[in-house]
């Protein structure tokens, strides 16, 4: 584990997307409490270009555009990572029980994933949160979860039925070690690596998820996050009444928040995969 | 039997129950969690309807599709038949207008936004990729940021700077819509030459975002086939580096048609959000406003569309590489 850091921490791309992380995480986490305002609270009139008092200016509602990107910023990341989470879980226990147990529950099990590979998960996002009224935060993330773990089954079903007839996993069988304590020790520290790459990309997708969905109109309600800071944007013309403010520093938050979470799984992969190291 | 033939076959059932599984899933998602949508339905239909005639058309219209007495099976496969009849019942926001022919409105204007850009953006993504990948060095340095930062930006965001810049601020193009509102659809050139113009900003939103994606995944594929030994061993021979390249990229590009088929779905949705942007009117911009109106008939007519479409893209992309890809007949040819 120590030793797998320290590798890390060689690998630039992995160090930059980190630093970006921190960089991200740290304003929108220490800011609120400098600035301990309500940032729903309308402090200027519509639109309000950027001034010395509220450095991105206010939105249409007369919002401090940057105490609510904070906000945002926070909501879309708690949303991004419990949609990792849940589709991670989801994704392994699948991939697990398909691989190991193989057999008919392997058929079936890939049967389903590769149709939910294939059906759009943007349209089972509309349908479930079209039927769902009162949508809180938690409850976005677990729809966006539910739509996004076949990606991860499918990965770990393909190396778990590859490590299943692997010398070490039949010494560990005929040893008598129980189905569980096999699948903990001797195939789980194998795909770990891998994992945990699908995890921090679930979690970037999660976070596009809810901006398109938001942008839909379909996001969590009585909360702010920065798909929904865009939709009020476009609703209500931002772009027309040339409130740059409004919609350029959420475009950019979006991007830089997945582009970090991007550049960490590169500079991870090219740790764990030599060969595609340039 | 020809072996291809056996395979396309085999992708065409499968596909085929998938399609069945998400119709499936179009008709009881929405039912399963709220229960009874037409509550719901009915309720938003006569708050906004004062014509006490017009209502009960459209009620019994509603009635007649979904059959509501009837028990929940049933419905279903009433629904499925409707389905198979091209009838996806009538709109509540543009009543009478049935779905069916607002789709048909809607369509040609994704298909000719999407299929042009999805296919520009992945040529030119992939060689840029590969491009890349063999410079190495500062190249590589510059263009990969650059392209995984592109490619994080969701195409919405990308679409309203872009609108914003050009469309308002240095005015070069227009802010949106299909074609110049003043004007009526014909084959003239003065409107065609509209529609270009309205077309080419959502267009280049889309080519970005795909060229970002695809280069990223085709730079990754070729370092992985420069590094094999092949390569080495072609060099050794003294093969002239340009044709070195072509094989490369033979070899590289393959896996990123399956790459095309995986991410498609995921642009096509993209895209379609990009619309809304543009107030385009494809698919995406009345998904918008059906969801924003509570159209339950337009808003499942639009996801059967989309899912549709995605599928349809997947099988073609399966049965073209079926074609292209020497594995994949050699193992047709085992089957034998």
């Amino acid at each position: 584990m120590i030793g797998t850091l320290r590798i890390l921490i060689r690998s630039p791309k992995f160090i930059i997307g980190l630093a970006i992380l921190a960089v991200v995480l740290g304003t929108v986490f220490v800011y609120p409490m400098v600035n301990t305002a309500d940032p729903v609270e309308m402090v200027a009139s519509g639109f309000d270009p950027p001034s010395a008092q509220y450095i991105l200016g206010a939105d249409n509602f007369g919002r401090d555009t940057f105490l609510e990107l904070m906000y945002g910023t926070r909501t879309s990341l708690y949303v991004g990572l419990i949609a990792g989470v849940f589709a991670t879980v989801v994704g392994l226990v699948l991939g697990l029980a398909a691989g190991y147990i193989g057999g008919l529950a392997d058929n079936v099990i890939t049967l389903i994933t590769n149709m939910f590979i294939v059906i759009p998960s943007f349209v089972i996002l509309i349908l479930v949160s079209v039927s769902i009224n009162s949508r809180s935060s938690t409850v976005t993330a677990l729809i966006i979860g539910l739509t996004s773990w076949p990606w991860t089954a499918r990965a770990v079903r393909a190396q778990t039925t590859s490590l299943r007839n692997r010398d070490h996993v039949n010494i560990a069988k005929i040893s008598g070690y129980s189905t569980t304590k096999i699948i903990l020790f001797e195939i789980l520290p194998y795909i770990a690596s891998y994992v945990v790459m699908a995890f921090i990309l679930q979690i970037a997708s999660g976070i596009l998820s809810e901006a398109a969905i938001s942008m839909l109109g379909l996001g969590p309600y009585n909360t702010v996050s920065l798909g929904i800071m865009m939709n009020w944007a476009l609703m209500f013309e931002a772009p027309a009444a040339g409130a740059w403010w409004a919609f350029v520093p959420t475009s950019l938050m979006i991007a830089a928040i997945s582009f970090s979470l991007f550049m960490m799984n590169t500079g991870m992969d090219e740790i764990f995969n030599p060969k595609i190291r340039n | 039997m020809n072996s291809y033939l056996k395979y396309f076959l085999k992708k065409f059932g499968w596909y085929l129950l998938t399609l069945v599984v998400a119709i499936t899933l179009n008709f009881f998602l929405p039912r399963m969690i709220k229960g009874n949508p037409v509550s719901v339905i009915v309720s938003a239909m006569s708050q906004g309807m004062s014509d006490v005639n017009a209502q009960k058309k459209l009620y019994e219209s509603y009635m007649h599709q979904f059959g509501l007495d009837k028990p929940l099976f049933q419905q279903y496969l009433i629904y499925f038949q409707n389905i198979l009849h091209g009838d996806f019942g009538v709109s509540f926001g543009n009543y009478p207008r049935r779905v069916s022919n607002i789709l048909a409105s809607a369509i040609p204007w994704t298909l000719g936004l999407q299929i042009p850009a999805i296919l520009i953006g992945w040529l030119l993504g992939n060689l840029l990729g590969a491009f890349t990948a063999y410079k190495k060095g500062v190249f590589d340095k510059i263009i990969f940021p650059a392209a995984l930062f592109v490619n994080s930006m969701p195409f919405f965001a990308l679409s309203i700077i872009m609108l914003y810049v050009f469309g308002l601020h240095l005015k070069w193009f227009p802010i949106g819509g299909g074609y110049g509102y003043q004007m009526i659809p014909n084959l003239s050139l003065s409107f065609i030459g509209s529609v270009l113009q309205h077309h080419f900003l959502p267009f280049i939103s889309i080519v970005l975002v795909a060229i970002g994606g695809q280069a990223i995944g085709m730079r990754s594929m070729s370092i992985y086939e420069l590094n094999s030994d092949y390569v080495l061993y072609a060099k050794l021979m003294g093969i002239r580096d340009s044709r070195v390249v072509r094989y490369v990229f033979r070899n590289a590009v393959l896996p990123q048609v399956t790459g095309l088929a995986l991410s498609i779905g995921t642009m096509i949705s993209g895209a379609l959000i990009t619309e809304i942007v543009f107030n385009y009117p494809g698919i995406g911009t009345w998904l918008f406003t059906a969801i924003r109106t509570l159209d339950f008939p337009l808003i499942s007519g639009c996801t059967l569309m989309i899912t549709l479409a995605v599928l349809a893209a997947n099988f073609t992309i399966e049965i073209i590489y079926g074609l292209i890809d020497p594995r994949v007949k050699a193992t047709q040819m085992e089957g034998q």
